[in-house]
């Protein structure tokens, strides 16, 4: 058995089926890992990277005291913040709604349709956003004329920027976040269940005793990745979502490196204020799976 | 177990219960109905005639129903070009995923892979820190990749969740035992994958063309960063241009006044949307079934 398994293992031809994907790795990721240092550089294509005069941390410095800085990170944090209040929560109360309708068709029929708008593309949910803000015609107006507001163009005015993009977000993904959270609530032994019946529990009781705790671990773990992210905003729908009207609100960390970098050109900037990005999210996961292995003794690592 | 069920049974019909049911079903009714008026005011407002979608008595169901609009979006060259684009990068783009991701999954999910946590950590920890925008821009301008289709494709080659979720699959679903026996039988590694695992992954297989397919049916962001000519661009850029930034003068003929161009310009929106979805909703209910299996594999990672 032992000679077995070295001669397994002393077989090359796995290394070799992995070289092709290794190498894409170390091109892809690993290469502009590498070309981070131009955050560093004032750099100059003619050069190249390693070629560029270094600058230490100007660039990082510039980005600190530029007078948008705060509104950037404002923006940012804020937005992410208003997203996982709703969007994180949400997904687990339908999940938990959809474990609890007896009525099997009614059962299938809310989970299936719930998913669907997750296959809709960001631009044609930015554009249902973009029609339905109509101050004429629009459904938004349509149903806000029932409950007496008055028409606007929502989706040009700064302080509905927020709300549409994450109600919106809610309802293109609640459907398809609940699904591990339903696949969670399946594992639970139905003794446990039918055990507190017996003592009596009320339904709502059993959620809270069982179904709640059953999922708690799926919870958290979601929760930590959902943290170490925080700072990443569905960057490409808020860059539809853009205009000249909105961006009091709308400009964001990850829009700002998109214009200044890849429209203005300025690289080495860019990428600085792109490392000041990921260094939080990497803090911010560290420190909430730390955080977790303590409290729930549960973690990522 | 008899006397349990009778129990259980009783209990069930309390009137608190009752309640509960009946406010559970009127919510889970409601949540159903906010998905699904969206969808089906964009359907009924893409069959209807634009002045009265215009004029906002459009709801749920068409109002002079006319094919108008529909005919108006066939007729346009660039959505035809960036239709057939998208389902060549569509295909093409998931062929070389799907090869990729097996490539690295069968290795990696081999418990008697030397150096297996090592390979698996290098891949890991690019999710969760990464180059990001400017330098891989860069590298692929450097490669003489952009205004290619290759920008579109190689790029994007392998999602690193989606490779885990076939690696867990391949662990969990494919025993170790079979690998020796065909050891014994003198089948080498490279052939076992060929010969053994991708007939016992048709699962995990269908789950990875419905993801990677989809997305790259909806992506917009590579092509708006690394194309420039048109004849490249794909649905999705195409979408925005009609639907975002109202470039819709191309549309409709020139015997037409100008209050009628603004109004179909509008009208077609809804069909422009309606048939740039349809293709990844159609295929919907055929998938659907894996679509769950691949998050709750995907869950037993984390």
């Amino acid at each position: 058995m032992k000679a077995l398994r070295r001669a397994l293992r002393n077989r090359y031809d796995l290394y070799l089926l992995l070289l092709i994907p290794l190498a894409w790795y170390i091109l892809f990721q690993y290469v502009p890992m590498y070309g981070l240092q131009i955050a560093f550089r004032r750099f100059n294509p003619s050069l190249g990277i390693t070629a560029s005069p270094w600058v230490g941390t100007l660039y990082f410095r510039q980005f600190f005291n530029s007078y948008y800085f705060e509104s950037l990170l404002v923006n940012t944090l804020v937005l992410s913040i208003y997203q996982m209040a709703l969007g994180f929560p949400i997904p687990i109360v339908l999940a938990l709604l959809i474990n609890e309708v007896r009525i099997k068709p009614l059962q299938k029929a809310v989970q299936n349709i719930t998913y669907i708008p997750y296959f809709l593309s960001i631009v044609v949910i930015v554009s249902m956003l973009d029609l339905f803000s109509d101050p004429s015609y629009g459904l938004f107006n349509k149903l806000g004329a029932l409950l007496g507001a008055a028409p606007q163009d929502y989706i040009t005015r700064a302080q509905y920027f927020r709300p549409l993009y994450v109600f919106s977000g809610v309802w293109q993904n609640m459907g398809f976040n609940s699904v591990i959270y339903i696949a969670a609530l399946t594992a639970i032994d139905p003794q446990l269940y039918e055990a507190a019946s017996i003592d009596g529990a009320s339904r709502l009781r059993k959620i809270w005793h069982i179904s709640l705790p059953g999922i708690l671990p799926t919870i958290v773990i979601l929760f930590i990745m959902r943290i170490g992210s925080l700072m990443n905003v569905g960057f490409e729908k808020v860059l539809l979502m853009q205009n000249p009207v909105n961006m009091t609100t709308s400009d964001v960390i990850s829009t700002f490196i998109y214009r200044n970098g890849i429209q203005k050109g300025q690289f080495s900037y860019s990428a600085a204020v792109g490392i000041f990005n990921s260094l939080i999210n990497l803090i911010l996961l560290v420190g909430a799976n730390a955080l977790s292995r303590k409290v729930t003794h549960s973690s990522l690592w | 177990m008899v006397i349990h069920k009778a129990h259980t049974s009783r209990i069930r019909q309390s009137m608190g219960d009752n309640l509960f049911d009946a406010v559970v079903n009127v919510v889970a009714v409601l949540v159903m109905l906010l998905v699904l008026i969206p969808l089906i005011f964009v359907v009924a407002a893409s069959f209807s005639d634009p002045d009265r979608v215009l004029r906002g008595e459009v709801f749920l169901w068409p109002k002079g129903f006319t094919l108008e609009p529909y005919k108006m979006v066939f007729e346009n060259q660039d959505i035809w070009l960036s239709y057939r684009n998208t389902i060549f990068y569509t295909v093409a783009g998931t062929a070389i995923n799907i090869f990729m991701t097996i490539l690295a999954a069968y290795p990696l999910s081999r418990r008697d892979l030397e150096g297996r946590r090592f390979f698996t950590l290098i891949i890991l920890f690019t999710m969760y820190f990464n180059g990001g925008l400017i330098p891989t821009y860069l590298l692929v301008r450097d490669l003489n990749m952009d205004n290619t289709i290759w920008a579109i494709l190689i790029p994007a080659a392998i999602s690193t969740y989606n490779l885990i979720v076939a690696k867990t699959f391949f662990e969990n679903s494919i025993p170790h035992e079979i690998y020796e026996s065909a050891f014994l039988d003198g089948c080498s590694n490279a052939r076992m994958l060929v010969a053994i695992v991708l007939p016992l992954s048709k699962a995990i297989i269908a789950v990875l063309v419905l993801y990677y397919g989809v997305a790259h049916w909806n992506s917009y962001f590579s092509a708006l960063v690394y194309l420039r000519d048109k004849e490249l661009f794909p649905l999705q850029i195409v979408l925005r241009d009609i639907l975002l930034l109202g470039q819709t003068e191309q549309l409709g003929s020139n015997d037409v006044g100008m209050g009628e161009k603004i109004k179909m310009a509008e009208a077609i929106k809804y069909s422009v949307i309606v048939i740039s979805s349809a293709p990844v909703l159609a295929l919907y209910p055929f998938v659907q079934k894996y679509f769950v299996q691949g998050v709750m594999i995907g869950a037993v990672k984390g």
